[in-house]
């Protein structure tokens, strides 16, 4: 009996799972034909793409295309490729993402760890940074930028995004702390450890999931963003996002859309990585404290 | 003058009062257990001695030093957390270390204080594990190392052992006993379980509601418990605590308690203060080790009465054996000798001894004689 009550639920498993790779496998599939088309057609000579045939393999290799795009298409007056473009985005998110997510950081642990009167309605206005749509603040965040001599600048970006990260670094922070045993913090105080001490070497080195976690969206957002960028950067301090737009949607000249479709997957590449080398983390992290052990 | 010191402890948490008014004095090498059920305020007191919870009035002396308004880490303290609370990312030997690095005392010195607790505590061979690589028992003695190498004037434990399964519990309990022998630093010690209480203190204070219900060594706590809280909770099984009359009775006085089915139980006890209570009815307190069959009676005791009673249920337990019987309409347990063998449902003689009997106002819960 209970050997053909186990074989039936063996080959119902089978068929299940067979269902469920199948189908798992055809939203692989249709998530990935735009990857593929971008990545085919970026290896293609112009004339090749012309034929109208965008799911073909090139017949002729090249990657003339991604050398323009990085270092001569034409992008405003002078044809100097993405690559000054990426330098900037670099400049600009670097700075912006570590600070945010230090800031976020010692949000959380003042949140959590040093309450005090009136923390909820602290952390409940700086949660509200998360809801509020970028339109609004553009023409009050180009004021201040402007009294503050930051007007086109890449410095005027990182506090941008700093500012509009701080919401979001802090929520994730302060939920992770939440969970983070106080009485950690009540041993290291008795032990003459103070509250940068207690941040610098109990709680930071704890916080590799959250780290990574805020990291990668900050750096998800700053890069992709295109808003900010296109609104108060100037020619020389625009990010790969808003060079990528000018060079696709330049009126004059032939389209060249395999330069187009590397340029697209060269600014793109930046955040493929970060995923690449720590989503197992992103996963681990955006879970952590969801259950116990 | 006593060595930790607290008077008039007032504690409040917004409209609620954690601690009313507590009065404590330890002598120096002293052990105080603070015991109690859960909430009853006994962590809470224990963290204003450490200075983790401001205290809303009253006083705290450490060595005739008020300490109210001093930090923790000035209080010359170390504490013992239930958790442990062992920093994830240090090893073995870091934890220890970590108050030392704070206070910076130069690394060679922290290294060979470090090596000689973890050889107090046989824990060398891990001191480069991380926390998380230790069983619950060496995590354990590594919160201890880290209080021990400060070499504080008071330690302050904070249900250290609750965490640890039975069996280990009861081998750790012998080990901080040894050490506190060894080391005569001044110990509070804050447990739910009266056992750890009984065993370990020198002095133990019984709380509940934030206010201190009694305040004495071990044999005070057991055998003279000032009212039927305290009573109720020192000791395993619980002492009975039985409706009873007390009736004067030819001469002397005695306790009456109704039966199911037969008499009413009348037992003889020692006159004293009782006669005062004639006609009133009372709360008779009588530990179960004092109901016992005939022989296993203490012969040293001037009061055993026997009496009949009617067996309900037998609970061998090993070493003795608890039968329980009806009195004043509540269950009441005696310890017999483990090779008596009672049937239930039956009548067999028991030996109340009455040297040991405590009696309590049914109404303020206080004890009368």
């Amino acid at each position: 009996m209970a050997h053909a009550t186990q074989e039936t639920a063996v080959r119902t498993n089978v068929v299940v799972r067979a269902l469920i790779y199948t189908g798992l496998l055809f939203f692989a599939g249709y998530y990935l034909v735009p990857l593929y088309v971008m990545l085919v057609n970026s290896v293609k000579p112009l004339d090749e793409i012309r034929q109208g045939d965008m799911m073909s393999l090139p017949a002729l290799f090249t990657l003339d295309p991604w050398y323009s795009a990085w270092s001569t298409a034409q992008i405003g007056v002078q044809p100097t490729g993405l690559k000054p473009y990426f330098i900037n985005s670099i400049v600009m998110v670097v700075p912006a993402v570590a600070i945010s997510t230090l800031l976020g950081a010692l949000n959380g642990y003042v949140l959590t760890k040093w309450r005090f009167r009136g923390d909820g309605i602290v952390f409940g206005l700086l949660l509200f940074a998360c809801f509020i749509p970028f339109q609004i603040v553009l023409i009050p965040m180009a004021r201040l930028l402007g009294l503050v001599g930051l007007a086109g600048s890449v410095s005027g970006l990182v506090l941008v995004h700093v500012v509009y990260g701080l919401g979001f670094t802090t929520l994730f922070f302060r939920n992770y702390y939440d969970a983070f045993p106080t009485e950690l913090i009540r041993a290291a105080q008795i032990d003459g450890a103070g509250f940068f001490r207690i941040f610098w070497r109990i709680l930071l080195p704890s916080s590799g999931p959250i780290i990574v976690v805020t990291v990668i969206w900050q750096f998800t957002n700053i890069w992709n963003d295109f808003l900010f960028g296109v609104s108060f950067s100037d020619v020389d301090s625009q990010p790969v996002t808003v060079a990528l737009n000018n060079l696709v949607s330049s009126s004059t000249g032939v389209k060249e859309y395999n330069v187009h479709f590397a340029g697209a997957v060269l600014a793109a590449l930046p955040t493929l990585i970060v995923y690449i080398v720590s989503g197992r983390y992103f996963v681990r992290g955006l879970m952590a404290g969801a259950v116990k052990g | 003058m006593a060595f930790l010191e607290i008077s008039d402890l007032y504690k409040r948490f917004g409209a609620v009062d954690a601690l009313k008014g507590i009065n404590l004095a330890v002598e120096e090498g002293g052990f105080l257990v603070l015991v109690g059920p859960s909430g009853c305020g006994k962590s809470t007191l224990l963290n204003t001695i450490a200075g983790l919870e401001s205290i809303t009035s009253g006083e705290i002396r450490i060595n005739d030093r008020a300490v109210n308004n001093l930090h923790p880490s000035q209080r010359d303290i170390a504490m013992v957390f239930q958790s442990y609370a062992l920093y994830p990312n240090m090893t073995v030997a870091q934890n220890i270390a970590f108050g030392m690095e704070m206070r910076g005392v130069p690394r060679a010195e922290r290294e060979k204080a470090v090596a000689e607790v973890a050889k107090t505590l046989q824990i060398s061979h891990l001191l480069d594990r991380k926390p998380s690589q230790l069983s619950g028992g060496q995590r354990q003695r590594v919160a201890m190392g880290r209080a021990l190498v400060r070499n504080p004037q008071v330690f302050l434990f904070d249900e250290p052992l609750s965490n640890l399964d039975a069996k280990l519990r009861v081998d750790m309990r012998t080990e901080i006993k040894r050490l506190h022998q060894a080391m005569k630093t001044t110990i509070v010690y804050v447990t739910h379980d009266q056992i750890e209480a009984m065993t370990l203190a020198t002095q133990i204070a019984v709380l509940r509601d934030g206010v201190l219900q009694q305040f004495g060594t071990p044999h005070e706590i057991y055998n003279n418990p000032a009212n039927i809280f305290v009573a109720d909770f020192m000791g395993s099984p619980a002492m009975n605590l039985i409706p009873a009359r007390i009736e004067a009775n030819g001469g002397g006085v005695a306790v009456v308690m109704t039966r199911d089915g037969s008499e009413p139980l009348q037992l003889k006890v020692a006159d004293g203060k009782l006669s005062a209570h004639a006609g009133r009815d009372v709360i008779f307190g009588l530990r179960p080790e004092a109901i016992t069959d005939l022989s296993g009676a203490d012969r040293t005791s001037p009061r055993v009465v026997n009496a009949e009673c009617h067996v309900e249920v037998v609970e061998p337990a090993g070493a003795d054996t608890y039968v329980v019987t009806r009195l004043g309409g509540r269950e009441v347990i005696g310890r017999m000798r483990s090779d008596m063998h009672v049937a239930p449902h039956s009548t067999v003689p028991f030996a109340f001894n009455m040297d040991k009997a405590v009696f309590f106002d049914p109404e303020s819960e206080l004890r009368i004689a």
